[in-house]
């Protein structure tokens, strides 16, 4: 995924954002750019945020176990050794046979990117991509996964610098609780690999021709196994086209001005009230 | 001028979510823990006579096997069919219902057992085990038959009728009575519900997903008998909520009495089947709607009448017709919500509670009367448009509702509407436009929040309300912003913990102007600080400067009137030997609000494409017109109409919780049955923000946005199919069968 | 999910063997049903015997048709060139299926196997007479809006609920298939799955322990008009109320053979000779596909929720039979 990388995958800055930068005062006290300034300090914000989650688990971390705390014995049938690479990296496990990926992920790695929305294959959270395809990591065992190579949310990004898919989500605000938006990017970035293939889908009219071009339909269409329950989905297929191809979609939102209050104001023949 | 508010700002908390470093609360490394598997129950309704959890005992790895048997007296009491009824999200007395504290059985799926393991693996295969032995009794799962004995809820007087809606029934010259079904439905936010607890000593520390850190930390320590103070709620991170995580729900308590009892962390989450029965739900909502008018299209008489169910052990209220009280100028009314009781777990408030219920019944009520009549629906609505509030005769503080009428009217196209149904097509496809109007109450709660700004320019924001997606982090941290005058990126922000000010839950759209108040405050109280500070050397610039004429901005302290008079905020600091400076404000409801009614406005346009030979429905286009007061940032309240207009998508289409009332059980507890929208159904949503300046409501001059999006949509959808197909379908979800 | 052994397979005769040696024990490819119904306690293995290292995903050409790997996964099977220019009809019930990454996941043997989504099989606190013989069925009398409307018994009314069987059967496929003795045999598509009977339990006919090789199918005549319809609660991630998989080899405007196979209205993908018999020497149109659809569902018995599904059916007919004929 290494050639999706641009040197301008930082965040993009929305209209409002690039007036304020010209509107701000010199930053005397930072030796940059304002731009850079600003778009190191967007994803700087993850600095915090990670700061102050890290900073409840060290707390916890050195926690030893109660006076009288209760365990029981851990023997384990089934056990099932593997090395897979997670993120480039070679992981060995032992696990239980019924271990999930997502479950090895999460409870064993501490990779909590990777969400568990249904644990059943209803809702997408779960995507990961396995030797470069998406799979739902909930219903594939840990175990089948000796000698593969799995990218998850938190192998997308190189360093501080964001996946070009990560950038536009926020771009379009393609999130808000943000539990679904792993897999959502993980299925996305998959997806732009299949449009270069020319994989069909179901709303190809013609399966036997080959296109590598998505329509925001076809887009929507191949997003349809990942579930937003808060309902972003423009904002997802909007940012899925700009990385795709590069086309911007226009706003959909805007302030109804006051010209325009007045005109329907007088030809109602009301007043505001 | 302002630099933040109002504009489009990305969300601050966006770097963290696109690359899975936001934490949700079952995400916590905490060492030690142990993994519980809640086993549920198969009967509506009875007993249980025996219960044997042997051989899931016998599972390597098992710890312990909680059921009523051995599970402590969780507080405050058990669950009773005596009691006091709910008084509304904050002060409402907590009767909720608390798992494994006696052998009855309430409702279907009930918890009845909870397995603790070393593995997750080891406690869901172990919960299989567990078997179970009941004495069955009659249940009643149908609202349906159980409609006629619906009762006043306990809750609020009981409605009054205005003037005299039957007499006035009578005489109306155009009539239309109709009835409406909203099926069960369920939340079903991305995140399941799930929480981590450990306790040290007496004190408890619990990882959750909460919309509400302090209710629940009361709901806790009510539970175990301690001091308030004792529990840490955490919940930084919530994956979606829609009202699921407002009440107590039973695993938290669940999961804090096994880390008690086995002296180490335990996590519990529940599995998507478990939330159908776990966490409340929108219940089953019958209406009958009677409309009255004269041949102008005036409304002389409403009579709109809610009975929905709620469970035996619990009262829950979700208040259907509240807004029609409100919408329409109308001399004679009568709307009561009545209540009845089923064998089934207790709803709860679910995105835009009660509201998109009891619109989806009038705004298609209002369509069928529009047809009646002959008049064009969005004119009937402008013919009985409120210019007071015509409940309590107050003035409204702000509404812009005939605006966005007209103006989406304009937008949408609508005057090329043909009024006769069936009478547009695209190609094969009939074409249907439909409209209604929506409504949200301009709530404002008591909060508190705290800001601690630092000479170097960079502040802290914090306060205790959760941000369960609608960009909360983003607007506490531009408010703040914009009155300390320092740029975005120099403020942190941080929510969801007691260990901040308290704040309201978040739920009711009432966040931004409650907590925005309070950030708001405590901006202006560090103004206040350092102009007395300012002031305390005699050559102070801001000499004889009003407290409401200074403000702050890029490291000045200066004079609104005179922006030259100033003092460098960080010189004041640095002289009074202040690294910081920290303000903790508690903001209230004006009075003034007294004086007015406060409501949120909008009106929804949509298209739909109905496939006449297979029954099928595209919503193609919407056009949302909101009038909500002012907009912090339009970016994220866009995001929240969308979600408005996809969430009256599925209500409209798609959802329904289906049971199996012979078993009194949900069978459709998953994503696989139970539908939801996904990406291929939405098309275009536009939003156009008609604002309003309103000083009544909150200084910040907003309302609320999470429920309003939703609230005509569904009415919108189906008056659409009416006209589209000619066929007025009554009962939700329009589904393809329903209009072969 | 009980404990299992987990066993990688390495070659088929191995697997089949493994398999047949434990009457406990299951095959593994895809995984995308069978862990999701381990999980909810309905399907209980003690032994996975997992098949996805082994060479069986090959699509190739065959004595003038194709033949699929077993292993091969559906989205490789849809996006093949043979399968795409010469039978689009499999493609598009491949890719009106499940979503890219299920997709991604499923093999074709799995696909045919996988086990009805009625809500009663899923509870096992319910009755269930497929997933525990004489417990009763849930669904005859209960909630029943996506079962069956022909042939179903009084002791299941489920239905199969895949897409890519229903295009396969309507392309004369036939399932090659490696016994535990290792000896290999063929069944016809038609022969593969059941109706319930008294025995709903048994989705197929294949025995215990047999493997599925292949998916073979014969030189087609549809490639150009063929059309898979799906008519779902939504737009997309749902199984069908109703698909039907149509096609028709045109000659001067008349038919000369037409298949016409309906999904999730039945225990198995439903065949229907009567309208395919109806189409024959028949002109394209709107009327005759009309006949064919009050043919096809004659004998359709709907229960108390899904009468709708009689009149969905023909109508859903009709637009198949008419886009394949490109007449809409």
């Amino acid at each position: 995924m290494n050639e999706e990388f641009h040197e301008n995958s930082e965040p993009e800055l929305s209209a409002d954002e690039e007036a304020l930068l010209n509107e701000m005062p010199a930053l005397a006290d930072v030796g940059l750019t304002r731009r850079r300034f600003l778009k190191q300090t967007l994803a700087g914000s993850l600095g915090l945020f990670a700061l102050d989650l890290l900073a409840h688990e060290q707390a916890l971390a050195a926690l030893s176990p109660s006076p009288g705390a209760v365990f029981a014995d851990k023997t384990a049938e089934n056990l099932v050794k593997l090395a897979l690479k997670v993120n480039g990296v070679t992981k060995r496990l032992e696990v239980d046979s019924r271990v999930v990926l997502l479950d090895a992920l999460r409870e064993r790695l501490g990779l909590t990117g990777s969400k568990k929305g249904c644990d059943q294959g209803q809702c997408g959270a779960c995507t990961v991509l396995v030797n470069g395809r998406r799979v739902l990591s909930c219903l594939t065992l840990a175990a089948t996964c000796e000698g593969k190579d799995v990218t998850t949310i938190e192998g997308l990004a190189k360093g501080d610098q964001l996946h070009p898919m990560q950038a536009a989500f926020i771009k379009y605000d393609g999130f808000q609780c943000g539990y679904c938006t792993p897999g959502q990017i993980c299925s996305a970035v998959a997806l732009l690999e299949e449009a270069r293939r020319g994989d069909v889908s179901h709303v190809t009219e013609d399966v036997s021709a080959t296109t590598t071009q998505l329509t925001n339909e076809q887009i929507s269409e191949r997003m349809s196994g990942n579930i937003c329950r808060c309902g972003a989905y423009p904002g997802i297929v909007a940012a899925i086209q700009e990385v795709h191809s590069g086309k911007k979609t226009a706003q959909t939102w805007g302030f109804v001005d006051d010209q325009q209050l007045a005109r329907v104001r007088k030809e109602d023949g009301n007043a505001a009230v | 001028m302002a630099r933040y508010i109002g504009k489009e700002m990305s969300r601050v908390d966006g770097v963290a979510k696109v690359t899975g470093k936001a934490k949700y609360a079952a995400e916590f490394a905490v060492p030690n823990v142990a993994y519980g598997f809640i086993v549920n129950g198969s009967i509506a309704k009875g007993a249980i006579t025996a219960i044997d959890t042997q051989e899931a005992e016998r599972v390597a790895g098992v710890i312990r096997v909680f059921t009523h048997l051995n599970t402590p007296k969780l507080g405050p009491k058990p669950a009773s069919n005596e009691q006091a009824p709910p008084r509304g999200a904050q002060e409402e007395e907590d009767k909720s219902f608390r798992a494994l504290q006696s052998e009855r059985i309430f409702f279907n799926a009930q918890p009845i057992a909870l397995v603790i393991a070393e593995t997750y693996e080891a406690a869901r295969f172990a919960a299989r085990l567990v078997k179970v032995t009941y004495s069955p009794e009659p249940h009643v799962t149908d609202t349906e038959t159980v409609r006629e004995g619906a009762r006043q809820p306990k809750q609020g007087p009981p409605p009054k009728p205005r003037g005299n809606p039957e007499e006035a029934m009578r005489n109306a010259p155009v009539k239309i009575e109709a009835e409406y079904r909203i099926p069960i439905e369920h939340h079903n936010p991305m995140e399941p519900h799930g929480a981590i607890a450990l306790w040290q000593d007496e004190k408890l520390t619990i990882f959750d997903k909460t919309q509400g850190v302090y209710s629940l930390r009361e709901h806790l320590a009510s539970t175990f008998g301690v001091p308030p103070e004792n529990v840490s709620v955490v919940s930084p991170f919530v994956g979606g909520a829609f009202g699921s995580s407002l009440r107590p729900n039973y695993y938290p308590a669940l999961t804090a009495m096994a880390a008690r009892e086995l002296k180490r962390p335990v996590k519990v989450v529940y599995t998507r089947t478990q939330m159908y029965t776990g966490h409340g739900y929108r219940p089953y909502t019958i209406q009958k709607i009677a409309l009255g008018a004269e041949q102008s299209g005036k409304l002389s008489a409403m009579i709109h009448e809610a009975v929905h169910n709620t469970s035996a052990t619990e009262e829950f209220n979700d208040n259907t017709t509240n807004f029609t009280r409100q919408v329409y100028a109308c001399p004679n009314l009568f709307a009561p919500t009545r209540i009845t009781n089923t064998d089934l777990s207790t709803p709860v408030w679910m995105r835009a509670p009660g509201a998109v219920s009891g619109m989806f019944a009038l705004e298609c009520a209002m369509d069928e009367l529009a047809y009646e009549l002959n008049i064009d629906p969005l004119e009937l609505r402008l013919i009985n448009y409120a210019d007071v509030d015509p409940e309590s005769g107050k003035p409204w503080s702000s509404k812009a509702l005939r605006e966005c009428y007209r103006l989406g009217a304009e937008k949408f196209g609508w005057k090329d509407r043909k009024m006769e149904p069936r009478s547009m097509r695209d190609g094969r496809f009939l074409v249907g436009w439909g409209t209604a109007t929506g409504v949200w109450g301009a709530f404002q709660r008591p909060a508190s929040a705290t800001i601690t700004l630092r000479a170097n320019g960079t502040a802290n924001v914090a306060s205790a309300t959760s941000d369960i997606g609608p960009g909360t982090y983003t607007m506490m941290a531009m408010i703040a912003a914009e009155y300390l005058g320092v740029k975005l990126e120099q403020v942190n922000c941080e929510l969801g913990d007691t260990k901040f000010p308290r704040a309201p839950s978040q739920g009711g759209s009432q966040t931004t102007s409650s907590v925005g108040s309070a950030v708001y405050g405590c901006a202006l109280a560090i103004g206040a600080k350092l102009l007395e500070l300012a002031n305390q050397d005699a050559k102070s610039p801001l000499k004889d400067t009003a407290a409401d004429d200074i403000e702050m901005l890029d490291g000045r302290l200066q004079r609104k009137s005179d922006t030259s008079r100033f003092v460098r905020i960080a010189d004041v600091m640095k002289r009074h030997r202040l690294a910081e400076m920290t303000e903790t404000h508690e903001s209230k409801p004006s009075p003034e609000r007294q004086k007015y009614a406060l409501l949120a406005h909008g009106a929804q346009f949509v298209e739909v494409k109905v496939d006449p030979d297979l029954g099928t429905v595209h919503v193609t286009r919407v056009n949302e017109l909101t009038a909500c007061g002012k907009i912090i940032n339009p970016k994220a309240s866009h995001s929240q109409e969308i979600g408005g207009v996809v969430w009256g998508i599925g209500m409209a289409l798609q959802e329904a919780t289906e049971i199996d009332h012979r078993y009194g059980r949900i069978m459709n507890p998953n994503l696989q049955h139970y539908h939801v929208p996904v990406n291929a159904d939405i098309h275009a949503i536009e939003t156009s923000f008609v604002e309003e300046d309103d000083k009544i409501v909150n200084p910040l001059g907003v309302k609320g946005m999470g429920e309003l999006g939703m609230v005509g949509i569904p009415a919108a959808i189906a008056n659409a199919v009416f006209h589209a197909t000619g066929k007025r379908v009554r009962e939700l979800p329009i589904t393809p069968d329903k209009l072969l | 999910m009980r404990p299992f052994k987990y066993t990688r397979a390495t070659e088929p005769n191995g697997a089949a063997a493994a398999v047949g040696a434990n009457p406990q024990a299951k095959f593994l490819a895809g995984g995308t049903n069978i862990l999701d119904l381990m999980k909810e306690d309905v399907e209980r293995p003690n032994e996975l015997v997992d098949l996805t290292r082994l060479k069986l995903a090959e699509i190739k050409e065959a004595g003038g048709g194709v033949s699929i790997g077993a292993l091969a996964t559906n989205t490789d099977t849809a996006n093949h060139p043979l399968i795409r220019q010469n039978y689009p009809l499999l493609t598009q019930a491949i890719v009106a299926g499940a979503s890219g990454q299920l997709r991604n996941m499923a093999t074709n043997g799995g696909n045919l196997l996988q086990r009805t989504r009625c809500q009663y099989f899923y509870d096992t606190a319910m009755p269930c007479n497929k997933r525990e013989p004489g417990s009763g069925c849930g669904a005859l009398e209960g909630l029943n809006r996506m079962h069956a409307i022909l042939g179903w018994s009084d002791k299941c009314v489920a239905t199969y609920p895949g897409d890519m069987a229903n295009a396969l059967l309507a392309l004369d496929a036939v399932v090659r298939i490696k016994g535990a003795d290792g000896v290999e045999r063929t069944i016809p598509l038609s022969e593969f799955h059941r109706l319930p009977g008294d025995t709903p339990q048994q989705d197929t006919n294949l025995q215990h322990g047999e493997l599925i090789l292949a998916i073979e199918l014969p030189k087609s005549n549809f490639a150009k008009n063929s059309y898979y319809l799906k008519v779902r609660d939504r737009a997309s991630y749902a199984f069908a109320l109703v698909a039907v998989a149509a096609a028709v080899e045109l000659e001067a405007g008349a038919i000369k053979q037409a298949r016409v196979v309906l999904g999730s209205v039945a225990h198995k993908p439903w065949r229907s000779q009567e309208a395919e018999a109806a189409l024959a020497g028949k002109p394209a149109s709107a009327e005759s596909f009309g006949r064919a659809a009050e043919a096809a569902i004659a004998d359709a018995k709907p229960l108390a929720h899904n009468a709708y599904k009689v009149e969905l059916a023909k109508r859903a007919i009709v637009r198949a039979l008419m886009r394949a004929s490109k007449l809409a």
